[in-house]
């Protein structure tokens, strides 16, 4: 009980939610720089898993290239990204570039790949009616491609969040704030209270941005035909109303 | 830019913290996977256990490494327990998902023939579920080899005695020496690669049917879907 009092106690100190070190502060970090590298990474991988879902061409090899960069390590993508980056700017090159960079890079894997999927995954034959009906390209991957496919991107894309909102933790010990700072200090000070304080937050933050994302993918699904009772045998109008054309 | 001569003066230092790294990642796979075996033989003999015990390894699985790291700090001070404990909850997830996965493969009437043909349960279990089940589960392993290594590495937050490669990583940029950083970052990226690599090679051979679906320079066996497990990133 001593410890979680602990928690609750420094939680709700209102010293701890103001100044630059305060909660807020705290959690606008840890998002801001989240949020940036969501946006960064989906503006990479949606355009590439677009085309090569669309196009069904290098779909293969852009998934494999995808799937092997899913197998290195985020702290390695920042070690590599920090000698890069002090060559660019020596003042930022040791703070937030490295992170951010690791973030962008890891976020792209699970939006391409899941946008890959979610558009070969599309009836062909609706794509191919869609054509038949005269649609353009375009056309056919805005109108049934893409939204057929909304939920299974925005899986990739909560996917994509997790990942880089823990990286973003990491980003305390490279000399950004945000929610790992309380991790970092807490062991440093053998503060538990601020230790334990960090991991509610980090931990509430990721399993938030989880759910929120999982709560999108499924409000994007579309609609389950009922197939056991086709609609063609139903009455579409009723009786007496003359059809429409 | 790289200070060679300092890279070779350690290269004594590299091979020590490969094999720490290694180490852990053994054996949190080991502790993951007996621990993930019985939960799976759980689940498949009693349905209802299987929703919450994904339910609850998936949370865990999504709370950030560092933060359960450092939560371990009070509890079991700076011992092995801190590093280890942490990385054998996050292989959970992706062995439990996968085990399970891999028997439920088997069909039925093969079930049904090995009944017929006189098998026990145990002995059903290990000659004929266990090698249909072997595809997935490997791929699973796989999965969570990878996702530990890359794991390894943070513990290095924890103190110099843990981190694996991950080690030089914090360690140079303390020291704001990016040679030694990249002699943690790129060793630890070729490791991971590598043994991402060699499951893919076992997979095949535990295989053999499925070998020719196998194309050089493929690095999954099976085609990634879309609601796959990930690697845990950090």
């Amino acid at each position: 009980m001593g410890i979680i009092g602990d928690v609750i106690a420094w939680l709700t100190d209102p010293a701890h939610w103001t100044g630059p070190s305060g909660i807020p502060t705290r959690v606008a970090e840890h998002l801001a720089i989240s949020l940036a590298a969501l946006v960064i990474a989906s503006l990479i991988a949606l355009p590439i898993g677009l085309y090569v879902g669309h196009t069904r061409r290098g779909g293969q090899s852009a998934v494999n290239v995808a799937n092997l960069a899913r197998a290195i390590p985020s702290l390695a993508l920042i070690g590599i990204a920090v000698p890069i980056t002090v060559l660019v700017d020596p003042q930022v090159g040791f703070k937030v570039l490295p992170t951010l960079i690791a973030m962008i890079v890891l976020g792209i894997p699970p939006i391409l790949i899941n946008t890959y999927t979610g558009i070969t995954e599309v009836d062909r034959d609706l794509t191919e009616a869609a054509n038949g009906m005269g649609l353009t390209s375009r056309q056919v991957l805005t109108g049934v491609e893409l939204p057929l496919a909304a939920s299974v991107i925005m899986a990739g894309i909560g996917s994509a969040a997790v990942q880089i909102i823990a990286t973003a933790t990491l980003g305390a010990i490279f000399g950004f704030g945000g929610l790992g700072s309380y991790l970092v200090q807490g062991i440093a000070q053998n503060d538990d209270a601020m230790l334990f304080s960090g991991v509610v937050l980090v931990a509430a933050l990721a399993v938030g941005a989880e759910a929120a994302f999982g709560f999108l993918g499924r409000a994007l699904r579309p609609h389950e035909v009922d197939t056991a009772t086709p609609a063609l045998l139903e009455p579409s109008q009723p009786e007496g109303t003359p059809a429409v054309g | 830019m790289i200070d060679w001569g300092w890279v070779v003066d350690h290269l004594d230092d590299l091979a020590g913290r490969t094999i720490q790294h290694l180490g852990f990642a053994v054996a949190a796979l080991a502790i993951g996977f007996a621990i993930a075996f019985a939960l799976s033989l759980w689940s498949l003999r009693q349905r209802r256990v299987y929703a919450p015990i994904i339910g609850f390894t998936g949370i865990l699985y999504t709370i950030p490494s560092l933060a359960l790291f450092a939560a371990m700090v009070p509890i079991t001070g700076l011992s092995v327990l801190t590093a280890i404990i942490p990385l054998v909850l996050y292989t959970l997830l992706i062995l439990v998902r996968n085990i399970v996965a891999g028997f439920d493969a088997v069909p039925a009437d093969v079930e049904e023939a090995a009944n017929g043909m006189g098998y026990t349960r145990r002995a059903r279990l290990r000659a004929v579920e266990l090698p249909l089940a072997l595809p997935l589960i490997v791929a699973g392993v796989r999965v969570a080899s990878v996702s530990t290594i890359g794991l390894v590495t943070i513990t290095g937050a924890l103190g110099d005695r843990f981190g694996g490669l991950g080690f030089f990583i914090f360690e140079g940029y303390r020291r704001s020496f990016p040679t030694e950083i990249l002699f943690g970052a790129i060793p630890a990226m070729v490791l991971a690669v590598a043994v991402d690599l060699a499951l893919v090679a076992v997979q095949g051979r535990l295989t053999p049917w499925t070998r020719a679906e196998v194309q050089p320079g493929m690095s999954s066996l099976d085609p990634v879907t879309a609601d796959d497990v990930a690697p845990k990133a950090a």
